[in-house]
Order: structure tokens, then sequence, then C-alpha cells
């Protein structure tokens, strides 16, 4: 699905070759500075290659429309930004940004359950943990529903219990929806255990690449 | 109390009795400031003196190259002194909106308000000409220092947020909406106040110097009306235009956020 041809960003990122495939579980592990990050923000045109290309369904990304490929690639960023105002507003932002028809109630409520919120949608963001912002970011990407979901350390913050459950959720919905995710994470067993492909990257480059054979569907 | 008293140079100087009051005071408190006080005293007397010949010059003699060059002048050194004031902070391309924006903003009130509004003829005619472009452009200087000022905190403080929308899919132009109507409304703001407080709080120095000058109090505030009115679209257009084109100027061709 994406294809980096001679990729290199600055004196950051150098990958001659590396694929990420369709409809698939890849993760990205590396020490911090390795250049995960960096990555994952070229895939969905926030970064673009200082060198090189990046091929996104047979089309070179420098000829799709920035916008459009956020709008079909989502990324829940590292630090997640969030915004003024209460539980609802946030979740619904992307759509609005996108100025998209914004759902009723039941739909919100639906995501809240997914990402493990249970709190009123009324709320002020500021009454939120660390933990609690992290999955309402998660949140709001799941609303926009993507072809593809791209997750910078998504259980970050997040104590083992609720990390193990948000993960079972993302993974378990990328699948039933035929989805594809790319993961950073920073646990080596958390990439092994969900993934289908773990891909470690060294100094911004890729060391090792392993498929998960035991996996099938 | 009939006729216009003319002031004599040497009643003039005896104004200079507020400066020496001033001096006074910060040499008393042993505030360091009075070499600006002195300077700017000097200068404000120099330069109007400047223009008072430049001004009998030009109603004695119209001509519409004259008028049109003075307001060029005038322009110019608007546009210059945004641009000083903002120095190392603004990209070349900023610039040349900047520069776009009060242009156009401006002349086009200008030519509505001259040419429509009061139907100025011959249409160059400096009284009129050469006052008005003056409190449009002055005024929309001052808009769009603060509209500028605006727009650049905004996209340093909220620069995360900015982004956050990007990766939420946001073209730049939604990505930026807040900070452009945050922006826009603080610009626009000392002039809805200056409104409200006309004629109560205070009499604008036009009306008041036309009404120093003998013109029939009504005529003035006719006058004072129509002026207050076309500040405010100058303003306004002059902003918006400034905004609506130079946000882009954060972003590049990819739609991502310059490192500036
Ligand atoms: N836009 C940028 N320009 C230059 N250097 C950057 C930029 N963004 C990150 N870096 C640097 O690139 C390296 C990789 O960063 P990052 O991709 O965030 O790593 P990771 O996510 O693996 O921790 C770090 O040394 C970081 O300081
Ligand atoms: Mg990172």
């Amino acid at each position: 699905m994406f294809e980096f041809i001679d990729v290199k960003f600055k004196e950051i990122i150098d990958l001659p070759a590396l694929c990420f495939e369709r409809k698939k579980i890849t993760t990205l592990i590396g020490a911090s500075g390795s250049g995960k990050t960096t990555i994952l923000k070229m895939l969905n045109k926030m970064l673009s290659p200082t060198h090189g290309r990046i091929i996104y369904n047979h089309t070179d990304l420098r000829r799709i429309n920035s916008v459009a490929h956020r709008r079909q690639v989502a990324m829940l960023s590292q630090n997640p930004a969030i915004f003024e105002g209460n539980i609802r507003e946030n979740l619904l932002i992307g759509l609005k940004l996108q100025e998209k028809d914004l759902p009723g109630d039941d739909a919100v409520l639906g995501v809240m359950e997914q990402v493990k919120l249970n709190k009123p949608l009324d709320s002020p963001v500021y009454t939120l943990s660390g933990g609690e912002k992290q999955r309402l970011a998660l949140g709001r990407i799941l609303l926009l529903n993507p072809e593809v979901y791209l997750l910078d350390e998504p259980s970050a913050a997040l104590d083992e219990n609720t990390e193990e459950m948000i993960m079972q959720m993302v993974t378990g919905h990328v699948r039933k929806k035929n989805k594809t995710l790319v993961m950073v994470t920073h646990s080596k067993a958390i990439a092994e255990q969900y993934a289908d492909t773990v891909i470690e990257i060294v100094s911004g480059r890729c060391f090792r690449r392993g498929e998960n054979n035991e996996r099938d569907h | 109390m009939n006729g216009i008293i003319d002031l004599t140079a040497w009643q003039v100087a005896l104004a200079y009795l507020f400066v020496l009051l001033v001096l006074a005071i910060v040499r008393m408190r042993g505030i360091n400031r009075e070499k600006e006080i002195l300077i700017s005293s000097v200068r404000m007397t120099l330069q109007l003196i400047l223009v008072g010949y430049i001004l009998v010059y030009l109603f004695d003699y119209p001509n519409p190259w004259l008028t049109a060059g003075i307001v060029l002048c005038m322009e110019a050194f608007a546009v210059y002194t945004v641009l000083n004031r903002f120095n190392d902070q603004l990209v070349k391309p900023l610039k040349y909106i900047i520069a776009i924006a009060m242009s156009a903003g401006t002349l086009a009130c200008l030519a509505y308000f001259l040419l429509v509004v009061v139907r100025l003829t011959p249409w160059y005619a400096p009284q009129y000409f050469i006052p008005i472009a003056g409190m449009l452009i002055g005024n929309s200087m001052t808009g769009v220092v603060l509209g500028l000022k605006l727009l650049l905190d905004g996209m340093t403080t909220q620069k995360a947020l900015v982004e956050e929308a990007l990766i939420l899919g946001a073209t730049p132009r939604a990505a930026s909406r807040n900070i452009i109507n945050n922006a826009f409304d603080s610009a626009i703001l000392p002039t809805i106040n200056s409104m409200i407080g006309m004629g109560v709080v205070f009499l604008p120095g036009m009306m008041t110097g036309q009404i120093l000058a003998g013109i029939a109090p009504i005529t003035a505030i006719a006058y004072q009306i129509a002026i207050m009115l076309g500040i405010l679209g100058a303003v306004a257009l002059t902003v918006i235009i400034m905004l609506q084109l130079g946000y882009r100027t954060f972003f590049n061709q990819e739609d991502q956020l310059c490192s500036r």
C-alpha cells in the first residue's frame, strides 16, 4: 500500500526500500529518536521526503493532494493537541474541520464506549487526565472512519489494563473493518502480540523486518 | 466671536510651554525621556510646517498627477512603517501581501468615498482628496499592524493546534480560521470603540479642525459621520485582504506548516 523508494529525510531517515501492506497491521519499534514519528508523518504527508519518493496505491504521494490524503490516512500524533471545549466538541472536531456532516450523540457515545471513556459528553476537557486525553484523541480519529490508521504510541499514557483493552479494541476494529494500521509502540511485547509485521528502526534505517506467520485470516 | 482667529508664530511658540512642563516633570522624577520628548516635539513641528507649505502649493495649483503622487507617497510610507515594525518576522511573500492589501483596501474605499459619497469635482481636488486619503490610510495602517501582530502571535502560540488540525484533515484555511477571525475582530475593535465614544467622550480631530476653521457644525458632523464609516470600511477591507492572503504564507505547497 505504501512503498518507500530510496527515501531520505534530512540526515534522520534513510530507507532505500520499505513497504507497508494493505489491510495488515504493522508495528514500528525502536529507540526514542530513531525516527519512528518522522516515518509516520511522511506516510500522511505532514512531512515530505527530502530525497526519494513514497508510492501510495501505485501513485507517487507528491501527486496526491495532501489534505485529501490525510483524510484517508488518519494519524494520531504522539502528543495530540486537545482543543478547547467539551468532550463532544473534541470528538467531533475532525469531522468539523473536514467540513463533514456531524453525527448525533449515538455515534459519539459508541466511540466513547470503544475508547473506554466513561464521562458525560459535556464535561470540559480540562477535567480529563493524560490517559483520558489520549483516548479522546484516539476516539476522534475513529469517528473519521479512514482507510488507514497511523497511531503514534497510542498507549504511552495508559496503565497496563487499559492499554490491553485499547490494543484489543483497535486491532479488532481494524481487522473487522478491513483497514490498514501502522502503529508505533514502545513495547516489543505489544508489537509482536498484535502485528502481522514488525519493523525495527535503528537510526532512521530499517534494522529488522519480521513477519508474524502464526496469524492467518 | 465671528471669523477665524489666526495663530501667529509667536502664539504657537507659547504652546511650547507644555513641552517645557513635561520636560520639567521627567527631569525632576529622573525619568530618562528628555531626548525623545524634545525630538518628537521638534519633528512634529517641522513635519507639519513642511506639509503646510506642500498643501499651500497643491491647493494653489491643483493637478491630478500631484494628488495621485502624494497619495502614493502616503501608501508607501504606511506600508514601510508596517514592514519596519515587524522587521524580521515577515517572509517576503507576506511583505508583498501587506503592500497589496493596504493599497487595494484603501484605494477602493477612497474611490467609493470621494466619487460616490462626496461626488468630488474635479476628482483630484486636493483639499478633499489628501486629508481623506490620509485618514483612511492612517487608520488602515493601525488596523493592519494590529491584525498582523495577532496573526503572527496566533500562528506561534497556537502552532500545535494548527498542526493538529492539519493532521485531522483540515485545509490550511480551516486550520487557521480561529486565528484569522480573532485577528480581524481585534483589528476592527478600536474603530468600533471610537465610534461608540464619538461626540460623547471626544470630538474627533477632523471635525474640531473644521469647526475651528469656521465651518458650520452640522456640515462638519455630516463629514465626520461619513468619514467614520469610510474608515471602518477601509480598516475592515484592508485587514481582511491581508489576513485572507497572508495566512497562506505560513503553509507550503504540500499544505504543511512552514518552519520559520
Ligand atoms: N522536522 C524535523 N527536522 C529536523 N529534525 C527533526 C525533525 N523532527 C524530528 N527531528 C529529529 O529527528 C530525530 C527522530 O525523531 P522522531 O522521528 O521523533 O523519533 P522517534 O519518534 O523515533 O522518537 C530526532 O533526533 C529528532 O530530534
Ligand atoms: Mg516519536
